[in-house]
């Protein structure tokens, strides 16, 4: 008894330590490791050059607040259109709530990139939205590669990630708050805000991390659909790590923003508490 | 307040909810509707409140249609039968609630809020949260929640159903005598005919998306219009019979005649006879029945007591055990006689 529960809290164990905590530690080793010529290129010691370069030099430190600021927005915008659906998923008759939570995750039977592409294709100069735009006598625009494409892409990549942990909180309110609200003479609007709202927040606050946190490092859909001017630390880290060939500034810049990526929750935990 | 309730219908698809129903609630009056499950009275306090949309029919409160209202603008407020306390609020919070209607300021909303407190006997909880009470206590809270806006009508859905015995029948004299010191309209909903007949002025007894009967609880209970209200408002050991010239019963099947005091019309009825106004052993009563005792069963205060007649109906009475249990126990298998007054015979219309 005892060992078969050892065992099954192993795997788990196991599993952390070797595709979390060894990742982790190696990238943390090599962040305080010193360039060099060679393979691997960089030579192991201890310093802090790495770190307080990607800290202090403007070229990482705007490409991180960019990030944070591209991440805020794409969970704006996406709790912004994601409420709304997972709310109307919720109020749906109950035949109908399976089909639309399959609609929701219908975009994972396709393969990331294939949907990426699919984007490229509707926003490119001569796409499918130009040749309507074209069509229209409004004219071509340029779509592909601006803020834009960028914001579009991540919004409808991480929106699922956003409506199914609120539709899951929403659809366990009970409705009788709802009734009891509007009994004792709420409108609609003051139902939303003071009922379904704050009860709803836990689901808000769970969205908004699955969205925020992978869109602050998001590497694939700014290179591939954004400017180039829209340096992302995605971005930079790649650029570091393939094209300078120098690991030990892409691990800092990976350290840092693990660090930033586990203060503003923290902090956001903190705020609320008070 | 006069509610006026006509020709009211609720259909959900295929299925009558409420079939053409009719009521009329007077100022200050506990109404109580009593019914099994799904004979409707939850729909109507539904309909009432506007989170049911009839069919067909009016509400009409004080002459006002209520049927273009929303529920947020009807002048009724509702006691739900799972409270549905704001969770995320606090006590004060939740009383409190229904007073924004009006713009009322935060210090006349405190001071609603802090009477309420007292008139539900919960001083000192406004800062609690719903989830720190006790049921009863959360069952205070949502009462007071219903009666801070000063609704002209209040509707309560089942509202002592999930509070335990002893404390049921506390909140029960509690709530008739805060209705009374109020003089607001309570209409209560209850699948318990304890509570509707200690509680009401009048009770309604619902029978398939109707009402059966309407009456003070006396009325209803001594003269029960029909088998059904006659049965589910009470027990009652039920006869065929047929009325004679002379105004007497005949039982054919057990060759019997049955004295009921009153002149009634000739022809088919049915006979009912409450258990608690039968007499077990020959008491000099004008009306007899005799037959074999089939089963006893002792209760504490009262005595059942199961007689088979003649022709194998089963009849079953009550007895207070004034003098203790010796005095009437008898020996089951033996004869016994049945008596009872003139006056406690039930006629009821045939099926």
């Amino acid at each position: 008894m005892r060992a078969g529960r050892t065992f099954v809290l192993a795997v788990p164990w196991a599993w952390l330590l070797l595709f979390l905590a060894a990742p982790l530690a190696i990238v943390t080793l090599i962040a305080v490791a010193e360039p060099a010529d060679g393979v691997p290129p960089y030579r192991l010691t201890w310093t802090l050059d790495n770190l307080r370069l990607v800290a202090t030099d403007p070229l990482y430190r705007n490409a991180l607040g960019l990030s944070l600021k591209v991440a805020a927005v794409s969970t704006l915008a996406c709790l912004l259109a994601g409420y709304p659906m997972a709310l109307a998923i919720a109020r749906a008759p109950a035949r109908w709530r399976e089909t639309l939570l399959l609609a929701v995750m219908l975009p994972f039977w396709t393969g990331f990139l294939m949907r990426i592409n699919a984007w490229i294709g509707l926003l490119r100069d001569d796409g499918w939205i130009n040749t309507l735009l074209a069509w229209l006598g409004i004219g071509r625009l340029p779509l592909l590669y601006t803020d834009a494409a960028m914001y579009v892409g991540i919004v409808y990549t991480y929106l699922p990630f956003l409506v199914l942990p609120l539709y899951a909180r929403l659809s366990r309110l009970d409705p009788e708050l709802e009734h009891a609200a509007a009994d004792l003479g709420a409108p609609p609007w003051r139902v939303f805000l003071r009922i379904i709202l704050p009860l709803s927040l836990p689901g808000v606050w769970a969205g908004c991390a699955l969205v925020f946190i992978p869109a602050v490092g998001e590497y694939v859909i700014p290179e591939l659909l954004g400017g180039p001017q829209a340096q992302l630390v995605g971005r930079v880290l790649w650029g570091e790590f393939f094209q300078n060939r120098d690991w030990p500034t892409a691990a800092s810049v990976a350290v840092l923003l693990l660090v930033v990526l586990l203060a503003v929750p923290a902090l956001l935990v903190r705020a609320l508490r008070r | 307040m006069t509610l006026q309730i006509t020709g009211l219908a609720v259909r959900y698809g295929p299925v009558t909810a409420l079939d053409r129903l009719d009521l009329t609630v007077a100022t200050g009056e506990l109404f109580v509707l009593l019914g099994g499950s799904g004979s409707g009275k939850t729909t109507l306090l539904r309909a009432i409140a506007g989170f049911v949309r009839p069919a067909e029919g009016r509400i009409l409160l004080d002459g006002t249609d209520l049927a273009p209202l929303p529920p947020h603008r009807r002048p009724v407020n509702t006691m739900f039968q799972s409270y549905a306390l704001f969770p995320h609020m606090t006590v004060a919070g939740n009383i409190g609630f229904g007073m924004r209607r009006r713009g009322a300021s935060r210090a006349a909303i405190a001071a609603r809020v802090a009477e309420m407190l007292t008139l539900v006997r919960l001083e000192g909880y406004a800062q609690r949260r719903p989830y720190q009470l006790s049921g009863g206590q959360q069952q205070r809270v949502a009462l007071a929640r219903s009666l801070a806006p000063n609704p002209r009508l209040l509707l309560l859905d089942e509202p002592l159903s999930a509070l335990d015995r002893g404390l049921r029948s506390d909140t029960r004299g509690e709530l008739v005598r805060l209705q009374r010191s109020l003089g607001t309209s309570f209409i209560l909903v209850t699948h318990d005919q304890e509570e509707a007949l200690t509680m009401a002025d009048r009770l309604g007894v619902m029978q398939d998306g109707r009402l059966a009967q309407i009456g003070t609880p006396a009325e209803v209970y001594e003269r029960p219009a029909t088998r059904f209200v006659a049965e589910f408002l009470g027990a009652a050991n039920i006869l065929p019979g047929t009325v004679q010239a002379d105004g007497s019963v005949d039982l054919p099947q057990l060759g019997v005649q049955v004295r009921t005091g009153r002149p009634a019309t000739p022809g088919r009825i049915l006979l009912a006879l409450r258990p608690e106004r039968l007499v077990v052993g020959d008491a000099g009563t004008p009306n007899r029945l005799s037959g074999v005792l089939a089963e006893q069963a002792y209760a504490g205060g009262t005595l059942t007591s199961t007689v088979r007649l003649a022709d194998g109906t089963l009849i079953r009475t009550s007895q207070a055990l004034r003098d203790g249990f010796g005095s009437v126990r008898l020996a089951i298998g033996g004869p016994v006689t049945l008596g009872w007054q003139p006056e406690a015979c039930i006629l009821l219309p045939p099926e």
